[in-house]
């Protein structure tokens, strides 16, 4: 059953000449239970694209001019507020990078959790169903806790309460926009068993925003690649870790030192990430492509199904 | 070797320094620019403040007492100005029918120094007759006109504001930024004396320090004097927040930086920390510069500002005390007039400012 | 003789309470910590938040000064020195920061920016020679001579880290500390910065302390890896031998909580349990007893020397070489 449909979203920030295209035709499922990873560097538009979903971005500056992201059904382009306050919570929560910025610092934390139950449930706005929460996302001691400051918890922890947070109205989405980012190598590998565990335990989808490829071949079921508010590649987790087919995803695969390499010399992308409003001609990617060609500038490829289940936006994805 | 090459189109536009980022978001903002322009007037007028007044500011016309405003009419495409006459003994005075004079551009009238040194005696406009005075807004008790002196008075207020934040600032961002550079006792010092300055009213303040001064001074002096009295109190304030700016702005890792390289202590203060609160202080100097003007004003309702004959807004204004003057002469208050519209101006423009310098890059 | 030679180096800070009570804490960033780099070498320094990286490279540079040790610079004591001196000595050593975006006087151009150094120490005597050198820098780390005028906020993030290192270059450093440099970059200019400090040292033989979090980078960039925790070093081996064999608990740990691309993949993840701890109040005994999966009595007790474990590998375990393949610890139980 699909949960999220987006198709053929387009926004911009501005209005008319001052437009700039931040999200650019981007489509793409996902279903009950699954997790899908979007995968990109700054700039590329997947966080704008995420909080879109709940239309969480300021409306000017920030101007929808297609498409549509259809939330069990129903557009959310379209709703109302109050259809949309409901959704908010409801259906889909949100986990943000910075837990330190997206806390209160003057409120504690056990009020915090309390204030998102009171908005969608209610009757169960009570301290024994945030400390079932807190135990759910695994914060020893929670009686206890639920008195802390923000400022009193470490990052790990307070990245698990905004976890608690978002879970407190058990939605049917979790968007987590690079949870870990912010966090240290050891505490991101408690987060990302936690998100995996809470994912089997409460069937719930995950979209998950990151730059890692690792934490993708990890957490992903499906993958989506973006590059300049497009995605360029669309496939199962596995198969694209095993073999990616668009040359932005082969070259950021080479570009980034593992762990037993052998490279002497990392084979490093040249060029910069095209700025929002800089995006050049025809496929974006070109200026920067081991293997463009001439005609890659004039016209802008569609995203194709090329295998089962595998999208690529580059009609020569068959180069080595 | 690699080298980067950044997309060539994205570095197509000229590059604007961070300054003209900020004069570009402040043109955007109408009111402010009203309030510039306001003031820019304001300032070149009290520059050209014996150009413009048409009399001298301790001329006195004996005859003319009080007198109302005389304004130019029109008549037959001409602006002239009637002939006045006192008709009983108490500064009623009525304008005599057709018997009126043109008003000329650049007539010859009192001599004057321009800026203080080039001698002259053209002034912008008058009759060039004694007998028909163009008094724009009347004049006071000693038959002085009220224009020409509210000009030359303009000088001195707004100097004093100007010159006032410049040493008062000067002082608070270069104590500030040692204070919060070094930290440790020197900071506790320097900040304890700060507030020891504060907390004292300034109305006691500035007694205390003119008493301090002999009573007895030249015009020149007191206006030093003055100047003196009103940076010492409005340093400490700028001290305070320049060096909660400076404490934030030295983790910064290009003020590391410039340390690692071995810059001195006092460079890194200079080059790397100050200009970057330049923003705050150009908002806070312009909000400032009104409580120096009134600062004048309050200087000289106790008597101890700027002395007769010399005309400052302050004295002015307090020689209009009398609630008969009030009554009978309203024109006497138009230094306050000016007063108003010259705080309004630098509110407008400090807050034009302030928003410009919010968001920056 | 090596370049760099530390020793037994301590920054401790003070706790305050209050204006005028006596300090009775310290927080021990770093904490005996003792290395040597020999020239032309890159030593990666690994370690997550509080464990000293950051501070012990800072220390080095003296923009935080040292409580006690040394650190011998050519054989010199740059702890000890001031003033002047001090200041003269700066040239051997620069340091590169982690933030593009703060890292550079917004209000200066680059070529004031990578001018000063030129000016502080004189290195110039004329304008166009400053101009000439300053240019010389800038395509050297690979940007155009126009690019002298402009103001930083005007590049990207990679471009202002590669002025970073024209500024760093500009003295002809012997050491360069690179504090995280490639933490807030995109991932696809992560590589061209890591390529160009590689090509920068095989051109000047210049030696790095890299500092990282990102076990992969270090590994890449480095000849020797040292791991920290809590303010002490608790190995120090090649990069290759640290990763393949790792000797500590915490690095093996920290090796295999690194998500890995590789889909078919297998491996165990061992999950630590508890958070990093502050350094204000360490754990008695070993710094990491209280998440180590192995921990015995003697570890809550005993702290464990710096002892050599197999050649050129040293590590700070009574347990040293215990291969950890625990399954996961769930991350609920027993957190510090």
């Amino acid at each position: 059953m699909v949960l999220l449909e987006i198709k053929n979203l387009k926004m911009d920030f501005g209005k008319n000449a001052d437009a700039l295209r931040a999200v650019d035709g981007v489509s793409f499922n996902i279903g009950a239970g699954e997790t899908v990873c979007l995968v990109g560097e700054s700039g590329c538009g997947k966080t704008v694209t995420a909080l879109s979903i709940a239309r969480l971005v300021p409306a000017p500056p920030a101007n929808y001019v297609g498409g549509e992201i259809l939330l069990n059904g129903r557009d959310v382009l379209k709703m109302s507020g109050s259809e949309l306050r409901s959704i908010r919570g409801g259906v889909v929560s949100y986990v943000f990078q910075d837990p330190g910025a997206s806390l209160n610092p003057v409120f504690r934390i056990g009020n915090q959790i309390k204030e998102s139950l009171k908005l969608h449930k209610p009757e169960k706005a009570t301290n024994e169903e945030v400390i079932r929460l807190l135990k759910l996302v695994g914060i020893p001691a929670p009686e206890s806790r639920i008195k802390n400051y923000p400022f009193e918890m470490s990052g790990g922890m307070q990245q698990r309460v905004m976890i608690a947070m978002a879970l407190a109205s058990e939605p049917k989405l979790l968007v987590a926009d690079e949870p870990t980012t912010a966090l240290d190598v050891t505490i991101q590998a408690q987060i990302l068993e936690l998100l995996s565990e809470l994912k089997q335990r409460l069937g719930m989808a995950i979209l998950l925003i990151t730059h890692n490829l690792g934490i993708v071949g990890d957490m992903a079921d499906r993958v989506a690649v973006m590059y300049a508010g497009q995605i360029v590649e669309l496939s199962p987790a596995k198969e694209l870790l095993r073999r990616p087919l668009h040359p932005y995803t082969k070259a950021l695969m080479a570009s980034v030192p593992k762990l037993h390499g052998t490279a002497d010399r990392l084979s490093a992308i040249p060029g910069n990430v095209p700025r929002i409003g800089n995006f050049p001609p025809g496929c974006r990617f070109a200026p920067r492509c081991p293997i463009a060609k001439p005609e890659c500038s004039d016209k802008l490829p569609d995203l194709v199904e090329v295998e089962a289940g595998r999208f690529v936006r580059c009609p020569f994805w068959k180069s080595p | 070797m690699e080298t980067a090459t950044p997309n060539p189109t994205a570095e197509a536009e000229a590059p604007l320094s961070p300054w003209q980022l900020f004069w570009r978001r402040l043109k955007q903002r109408r009111i402010a620019m009203v309030g510039g322009v306001i003031l820019v007037v304001l300032y070149l007028v009290a520059l050209f403040a014996g150009f413009v007044a048409p009399y001298s500011y301790d001329r006195q016309d004996r005859d003319r007492f009080f007198h109302p405003p005389t304004w130019p009419r029109l008549s037959s495409f001409q602006l002239v100005v009637p002939r006045y006459e006192q008709l009983s003994g108490d500064f009623n005075y009525h304008a005599v029918p057709d018997d009126t004079r043109p008003v000329r551009f650049f007539v010859r009238g009192d001599p004057y120094k321009l800026f203080g040194l080039v001698p002259a005696t053209i002034h912008l406009f008058g009759t060039g007759d004694e007998h028909y005075p163009v008094y724009l807004l009347g004049t006071d008790q000693f038959g002085r006109d009220e224009f020409s002196r509210l000009l030359y008075g303009s000088q001195i207020s707004l100097s004093i504001g100007i010159i006032g934040i410049l040493l008062s600032f000067t002082l608070g961002m270069i104590v500030g930024g040692v204070s919060g550079y070094f930290s440790g006792w020197t900071d506790t010092v320097i900040m304890r004396l700060c507030e020891l300055i504060m907390s004292i009213p300034a109305l006691y303040l500035i007694i205390s320090l003119r008493a301090t001064f002999p009573p007895s001074m030249s015009s020149a002096q007191v206006y030093a004097m003055i100047i003196i009295i009103l940076s010492f109190i409005g340093w400490a304030s700028m001290a305070r927040v320049i060096r909660g700016m400076t404490l934030s702005l030295r983790e910064q890792q290009f003020v590391l930086a410039a340390r690692a390289l071995g810059q001195t202590h006092l460079k890194v203060i200079v080059r790397h920390i100050l200009p970057n609160t330049f923003s705050y202080v150009i908002v806070a100097a312009t909000l400032s510069v009104p409580y120096y003007i009134l600062g004048e004003v309050v200087l000289s309702f106790l008597g101890v500002g700027i002395q007769e004959p010399n005309a400052s807004w302050g004295n002015m204004l307090t020689a209009a005390q009398n609630t008969e003057y009030l009554r009978n002469y309203p024109w006497l208050l138009a230094p306050g007039a000016a007063i108003f519209i010259t705080v309004l101006a630098f509110n407008f423009l400090g807050d034009g400012l302030r928003d410009a310098a919010d968001t920056k890059a | 003789m090596s370049l760099l030679e530390v020793k037994n180096l301590k920054v401790y800070f003070p706790v305050k309470h209050g204006m005028f009570s006596r300090t009775r804490e310290f927080v021990k960033a770093v904490d005996d910590v003792s290395f040597a780099i020999e020239p032309g070498e890159t030593l990666g320094l690994v370690g997550e938040s509080g464990c000293g990286k950051t501070t012990l490279g800072r220390a080095i540079v003296r923009l935080v000064e040292p409580t006690a040790g040394s650190v011998l610079l050519d054989g010199e004591d740059v702890a000890q020195m001031s003033g002047s001196v001090l200041r003269a000595r700066r040239r051997k050593f620069q340091m590169i920061f982690q933030d593009p975006y703060g890292s550079l006087n917004p209000r200066m151009t680059v070529e004031q920016i990578v001018g000063e150094a030129l000016d502080i120490h004189k290195l110039t005597d004329s304008k166009a020679a400053r101009q000439k050198r300053i240019i010389e820098l800038l395509k050297a780390v690979g940007l155009d001579a126009i690019y002298a005028q402009r103001y930083p906020h005007e590049f990207s993030g990679g471009q202002r880290q590669r002025i970073g290192i024209a500024r760093a270059l500009a003295v002809e450093p012997e050491l360069i500390i690179c504090d995280e440099p490639v933490s807030a970059l995109d991932v696809s200019v992560q590589a061209q910065i890591i390529n160009l400090l590689r090509d920068l040292q095989q051109e000047r033989g210049i030696a790095y302390l890299f500092i990282a979090h990102d076990l992969a980078v270090v590994e890449h960039i480095s000849r020797r890896v040292m791991v920290m925790y809590l303010g002490k070093v608790v190995e120090t081996a090649d990069a290759k031998t640290i990763i393949r064999e790792p000797q500590h608990p915490y690095t093996q740990a920290l090796i295999s909580a690194i998500p890995e691309v590789d889909p078919e993949s297998k491996r165990q993840r061992i999950i630590l349990p508890g958070d990093v701890p502050s350094p204000i109040h360490p754990p008695g005994g070993c710094p990491f007893h209280p998440r180590c999966p192995i921990a015995e009595e003697r570890c809550r007790t005993e702290v464990p020397a710096f002892r050599e474990v197999a050649r050129k590998h040293f590590a700070a375990c009574h347990l040293a070489g215990t291969k950890i393949a625990s399954p996961r610890n769930p991350a609920r139980s027993d957190a510090v």
